[in-house]
């Protein structure tokens, strides 16, 4: 796969990180991805993302389970082998609600896990390329994406000057789960390239 | 410029002067040194008991569980007690991480992971115990519904019985993937950070090439809140339909309409008392005191207080409803098999009288709850109150039935189940040992995000801004 070339600034404190956001933003910069080591609340407005619709997935597989124990448990017991318990109707709704709401659960929580899993391309066994071992630990890694025309040498100042502790460039394989989601989320208005 | 505040009046929940790096370095350290011989002593104990419930179950397979003091009367005793105790003490890691994370308990961080560990293991030991009882082990697949070459003879989906496979089973899995799930990103920071490359290249399996993106982050959000707001019915759930396994019966003592509140109760109550144990000697043996405080102890005992009211309140409506009912088998269930002392088992149910309703009450004091030795003996004290709690309700209820000529002599367990009951101490602590010794016991990436809150050098820098008045407080945040 083409190689890219990235500019990485790291960063010691979310404080400083944000205003770095906006600035290079808005300076019409792409940012690539920013590596946290925790989930940094507003971080992803900021980088204009979208918000994640996962919950609706979770939602859809959770119906599929209730449809699924319902109809199942209604064909097994009133049509394939209705059993006489005691004389009671062969379609006992409510003796069937703890199963429908387990599978309803068990479904749904399964089904988001392996779709979290397929989004974000987690499985063991799988190599990404680390912009820096620190970014889980204490950094805040932020990769931005060079094109043709990037001035790295500026772009470092740049970010040194925004309040990065450490900057380098780094040449990474632009595998599939780099730059994947953001080029419909991260409308940037092209501007002139400050510094 | 701060970008979340939290009441002064609120305890810290990391205490000391901590940048995000020290709390990487103090989790991580004990995976990374070599393990103490306190550990060593303590995984061998554990392994040693877990061979010996392998050979007692290795004798219950081949000679058939009427080695175990059961008999037609009292058809469930020390495997059912185990099963509902070790199940009760699964519930106290997913309220943990479930229902404290939806009501925005910030103290739950420090003790989420390692109260989840010990659920999973609870529910593993748990899940021995009904299939073993079923005494053809290998038909335990039986249990599962599908197109078979018998029939196809279906499992009955309206017994309690089954609810009970699907409800374990679900709860299992729920659980081990809300663990995981959490786990992922402190895996890799101990990936990160391995000097060895076998170290690197496991924790590299283990973490799934986790990265830290900020769009990964946003998915993982959204995944724990809806695990979340899943596994809060689910673990409710749970309990519930264990207690359905009694209360759709018709033996006078089971047949409550009150058992799956109080089963709940009961449950988080006694998970809630395991995991005290447990983070007592945790923090103690990994140094880890500033991250589960004595705040965090006191949550844990107000909890334990509460929930052991809770039961206490249904041991009592139990009691008046077995003489308003003027039900004479009611009657003679509760205030003859049980409430006297006198009677074959009065000593087990004053026994959890004892434990569960009257010893927890010393946590009304702020001075015990935050008190290391009382809450690890009341701990202790609590989950045998809760084992006793299970034995009056099996065998109590079960012991002189409708009919005096089946009344059963006096049951006491053989060796056998005994040894099924402490192989499944060994497997629940060889599993701890392990997680102990191989995963961060508390949740690294929840710790840093809570830090600046509720770190007690960052609250310090903060200041108080309650004090100010209003007017100051709104033109300052106004832009």
């Amino acid at each position: 796969m083409a190689k890219k070339k990235f500019v990485v600034g790291c960063f010691d404190d979310e404080e400083i990180l944000f205003p770095a956001v906006k600035k290079v933003r808005t300076a019409g910069y792409k940012i690539q991805d920013v590596y946290t080591p925790f989930p940094v609340h507003g971080l992803d407005h900021a980088l204009g993302m979208r918000e994640t619709s996962l919950h609706t997935a979770g939602f859809i597989y959770g119906i599929t389970g209730t449809t699924t124990a319902l109809s199942g448990i209604s064909w097994i017991l009133t049509a394939d082998w209705p059993l006489n318990i005691g004389g009671k109707p062969h379609f006992a709704l409510p003796a069937w609600i703890p199963i429908t709401f387990e599978l309803t659960v068990l479904f749904a929580a399964v089904g988001m896990v392996l779709t979290f899993c397929y989004l974000c391309q987690l499985a063991p066994f799988i190599k990404k390329h680390h912009f820096h071992p620190r970014a889980t630990d204490d950094l805040f890694v932020m990769v931005i994406e060079c094109t043709d025309k990037t001035n790295t040498g500026d772009l470092e100042a740049f970010l040194k000057g925004a309040g990065a502790v450490e900057v380098n460039t780094q040449v990474a394989e632009a595998g599939w789960w780099l730059g994947r989601y953001d080029k419909n989320e991260m409308p940037f208005e092209t501007k002139t390239v400050a510094a | 410029m701060h970008l979340k505040y939290e009441s002064q009046l609120r305890e810290p929940l990391v205490y000391g002067t901590k940048t995000y790096h020290d709390v990487t370095e103090d989790i991580v350290r004990p995976i990374e040194a070599k393990p103490s011989k306190l550990w060593y002593i303590g995984f061998y104990i554990a392994v040693a008991l877990l061979l010996f419930g392998v050979y007692a179950l290795y004798r219950d397979v081949t000679y058939g569980i009427g080695q175990w003091n059961l008999n037609k009367t009292i058809g469930w005793g020390w495997d059912i007690t185990n099963f509902v105790w070790w199940v009760g003490i699964g519930h106290a890691g997913t309220l943990i991480s479930a229902i404290l994370l939806l009501f925005r308990q910030g103290w739950r961080t420090g003790v989420n992971r390692a109260a989840e560990a010990m659920t999973i293991f609870a529910v593993m030991c748990a899940g021995q115990f009904p299939i073993w009882h079923m005494g053809r082990v290998w038909m335990a697949f039986f249990v599962l519904p599908y197109a078979n070459t018998r029939g196809p003879l279906w499992v009955n989906f309206n017994s309690p019985l089954l609810w009970d496979v699907f409800a374990i089973s679900t709860y299992f899995t729920v659980s081990l993937l809300f663990w995981y799930s959490g786990l992922l990103p402190d895996l890799a920071t101990v990936r990160d950070r391995a000097k060895t490359k076998l170290r690197k290249h496991l924790y590299g399996i283990a973490s799934f090439g986790w990265t830290g993106s900020t769009k990964h982050w946003q998915r993982h959000e959204s995944l724990s809140l809806v695990l979340a707001g899943l596994s809060t019915p689910l673990v409710l759930s749970v309990h519930t339909i264990v207690s359905f396994d009694f209360a759709t019966s018709v033996i006078p003592g089971w047949h409550t309409t009150i058992f799956p509140p109080y089963f709940v109760a009961g449950a988080v109550f006694s998970g809630f008392a395991m995991v005290q144990s447990l983070m007592i000697i945790v923090r103690k043996v990994f140094g880890m005191e500033d991250y589960v405080t004595i705040g965090h102890i006191e949550a844990m005992n107000k909890v334990i207080v509460t929930t052991g009211s809770i039961v206490g309140v249904a041991y009592l409506t139990e009691l008046f409803m077995g003489w308003y009912s003027q039900s004479k088998y009611e009657g003679y269930t509760f205030w003859y098999s049980r409430a006297n002392l006198f009677s074959p088992y009065g000593w087990s149910y004053w026994g959890m009288m004892a434990c569960n309703v009257i010893s927890p009450q010393i946590f009304w004091f702020k001075k015990m709850r935050r008190n290391l030795f009382v809450t690890f003996f009341m701990s202790v004290i609590v989950n045998i109150g809760m084992w006793f709690e299970r034995f009056v309700i099996i065998v109590t209820s079960l012991y002189r039935d409708y009919l005096p000529s089946s009344w059963a002599t006096y049951y006491s367990p053989t060796i056998w189940e005994i040894g099924f009951y402490l192989g499944t101490f060994g497997l629940f602590f060889t599993c701890f040992f392990l997680f102990a010794k191989y995963f961060p016991v508390i949740a690294i990436a929840e710790i840093k995000y809570v830090l600046k809150t509720s770190g007690e050098n960052f609250k310090e820098t903060v200041g108080n801004i309650e004090t100010k008045s209003v007017e100051e407080f709104a033109h300052e945040y106004a832009h």
